[in-house]
């Protein structure tokens, strides 16, 4: 039994193709890409909203690509409790789409940020997170709108649910504002929905998987949504 | 038919980088009088139905699903009649 991940491609995607290399070439898995038209998931298991520029970011991040034919199915998808992991972009859409709590304001330095970052695991037990050996990774960033906020209550509940996955922090794992990459509250990097089938991170694993980048840390999270499905089918 | 005007507005509490970035492109300009610069949308669009409450209750929703983000904006409206 193979597992299938679905990436979809919304215009102005720019990393689904960083994405099907990563699952495919890299880590061998069956790979499709679903178009923002398709309204068939062609029986993916687990769905990556890539990242990018959906629709040219116009009104809001993700604001449109909310209503495209695809993410319909995507939604009962998530409902049904399919496995959602929304990088970037993805997880500006699926805020949106209120599949997560929360929105991204532009980040509080005013600028674009492109670096490596370091992420600390809050929350080992998500079919995300499980398989992540370490308790500090290295993934980067690229996003000018990135900066997570919700009100005080949606705060407590993530707290208190632990929803927060990943939080910006130091290489040693010290989780401070100096080492808050865009502002964020809490220093969220990614949450999930209270069932935790439904993942949004900002920074980009797809882009920390091949080897000759020299960071490898990225293969965790995937490899971790892997073998919960896995265990499942 | 019904001309609507909508105003989308950050909400006071939440910062709009944007607005201080224009503030600081307006000190380098010696304009030192100007302050709480906010920036907003504005959008305009026809409604096409005769009667005023089916209007109202359409462009609401209309903001309240897409132009709007609730979390983060406000928004207000207009409504003219157009002949």
């Amino acid at each position: 039994m193979s597992i299938k991940f679905g990436v979809v491609v919304f215009p102005g995607s720019n990393c689904d193709h960083d994405a099907y290399y990563s699952l495919k070439k890299v880590l061998g898995y069956n790979v499709t890409f679903l178009w923002h038209k398709d309204t068939d998931l062609q029986n993916s298991d687990i769905i990556v909203l890539p990242g990018g520029f959906s629709y040219g970011d116009y009104l809001r991040t993700g604001a449109i690509a909310r209503f495209s034919p695809v993410m319909e199915k995507v939604i009962s998808f998530a409902e049904n409790g399919g496995v959602v992991i929304g990088i970037c972009n993805g997880f500006q859409i699926l805020l949106e789409a209120g599949l997560l709590p929360g929105v991204m304001l532009q980040n509080d330095s005013l600028k674009f940020i492109c670096k490596d970052v370091y992420l600390s695991v809050e929350n080992h037990d998500t079919p995300f997170s499980n398989g992540i050996a370490k308790k500090v990774i290295k993934i980067p960033i690229a996003h000018g709108e990135g900066n997570y906020f919700a009100d005080r209550n949606t705060l407590d509940n993530l707290e208190y649910n632990n929803q927060i996955v990943f939080k910006y922090c130091s290489k040693e794992g010290l989780i401070s504002d100096e080492y808050n990459a865009n502002g964020s509250q809490l220093n969220i990097a990614g949450i999930i929905n209270k069932r935790g089938n439904i993942l949004g991170m900002m920074p980009h694993p797809e882009r920390a998987c091949d080897p000759v980048l020299r960071k490898t840390d990225g293969t965790m999270i995937f490899n971790s949504i892997a073998k919960k499905i896995f265990a499942e089918v | 038919m019904y001309k609507a005007t909508v105003i989308i507005r950050r909400r006071q509490s939440i910062l709009d980088p944007q607005g201080k970035a224009v503030e600081q492109g307006a000190r380098l300009l010696g304009f030192n009088n100007i302050g709480q610069t906010r920036i907003g949308k504005f959008i305009e669009f026809n409604v096409n139905v005769n009667d005023k409450s089916t209007a109202e209750n359409e462009v609401k929703e209309y903001c309240h699903k897409l132009l709007a983000n609730p979390i983060m904006e406000d928004y207000d409206y207009k409504l003219e009649e157009v002949r």
